[in-house]
């Protein structure tokens, strides 16, 4: 299994055997359930779709209830597909658990970011601003020139401005996993992941 | 937040003492030099204590030749050995930053009377 989905608890610290104490973000990841298999004969390729977070079934639409009756598990909030190697063995219905992950391993960890609205370039490029001394007022957190003059007399597509920041898919590549506790499904990712807390991520194994 | 309290209710150190900002404490923390380790004492004044569960941290504050010198703790850090408190603080605030721009005789604290 190349990954699976799981849900940001929080983050909090815990401290390694020589006293440091470690920034994790606990995931409690899955039980995940396989939901569809996927092959090359019946697809064109090689994947397997994973579901996370039982709900109730009167909440859920009648084509998906169908699709995961097919592989007889509860409704679930969260489908995702996961790529997958030719020889692995998978059923529909199995249970993918956080012990696929090894303390020690590197991860990329997706989700969706947190929506900061509409934000100035500081926030959001990370811009310098301007001066607050020497007589500024009112350019603190100015994003300074956006161009040139005559030639070309306009701005160019793609220059970084003020705008809607956060709230979009990305991945955090090179995280490492400090603790992997199988009982309770939990994994700990050192630093920080992307998203609110309660929100869903997919964890990668990462090459 | 009811499974991060859970996760890490075992790395909490137990015997804490009993102290707040104002008290003066001795702070017998590890030091791993190499191979060896010994016990350092930082002595001085807890300035504030902030955070729970894990996250919790306590300030000590203290002038050494002169200069002042703070250092944070976690309350619940593995390195740290023992946590003494030498006197009991008779102050008003929780955090006593007010400190840092006082030295000598008016940096001073009055010691609580217990009866």
């Amino acid at each position: 299994m190349s990954g699976l989905l799981g849900k940001k608890i929080g983050m909090t610290r815990i401290f390694d055997d020589k006293g440091n104490a470690v920034p994790v973000t606990v995931v409690q990841a899955g039980p995940c359930f396989v939901t569809q298999v996927k092959t090359v004969e019946n697809d064109g390729y090689n994947a397997v779709q994973l579901g996370y977070d039982p709900k109730k079934e009167k909440n859920t639409t009648k084509p998906i209830l169908g699709h995961l009756k097919k592989a007889n598990v509860p409704a679930l909030r969260v489908l995702k597909e996961f790529k997958m190697a030719a020889d692995v063995e998978v059923k529909l219905g199995d249970v993918v658990k956080a012990d696929i992950f090894q303390a020690g391993e590197m991860v990329k960890v997706s989700g969706w970011s947190k929506g900061r609205g509409f934000t100035g370039v500081i926030k959001r490029h990370n811009f310098g601003g301007g001066r607050k001394t020497h007589g500024q007022s009112d350019r603190y957190r100015a994003p300074g020139s956006i161009g040139q003059s005559s030639y070309p007399s306009k701005v160019f597509k793609g220059t970084r401005m003020a705008g809607r920041t956060g709230n979009r898919y990305m991945t955090v590549k090179g995280l490492r996993i400090v603790k992997v506790d199988a009982e309770n499904n939990l994994i700990f990712v050192k630093g920080a992941i992307p998203g609110a807390r309660n929100s869903y991520v997919e964890i990668y194994k990462q090459r | 937040m009811d499974i991060l309290n859970a996760v890490t209710a075992n790395q909490l150190v137990t015997e804490v003492p009993q102290f707040k900002a104002g008290d003066t404490v001795a702070v017998h923390v590890k030091v791993i030099e190499g191979e060896k380790e010994r016990i350092q004492l930082f002595t001085g004044v807890c300035i504030q204590r902030r955070g729970g569960g894990i996250n919790a941290t306590f300030t000590v504050r203290k002038i050494s030749n002169g200069v002042g010198v703070e250092r944070i703790f976690p309350l619940h850090s593995p390195r740290i050995e023992k946590i003494e408190v030498q006197k009991v603080g008779r102050v008003r605030r929780a955090k006593l930053y007010y400190l840092r721009q006082l030295e000598g005789k008016a940096a001073r604290i009055k010691e609580k009377r217990t009866r």
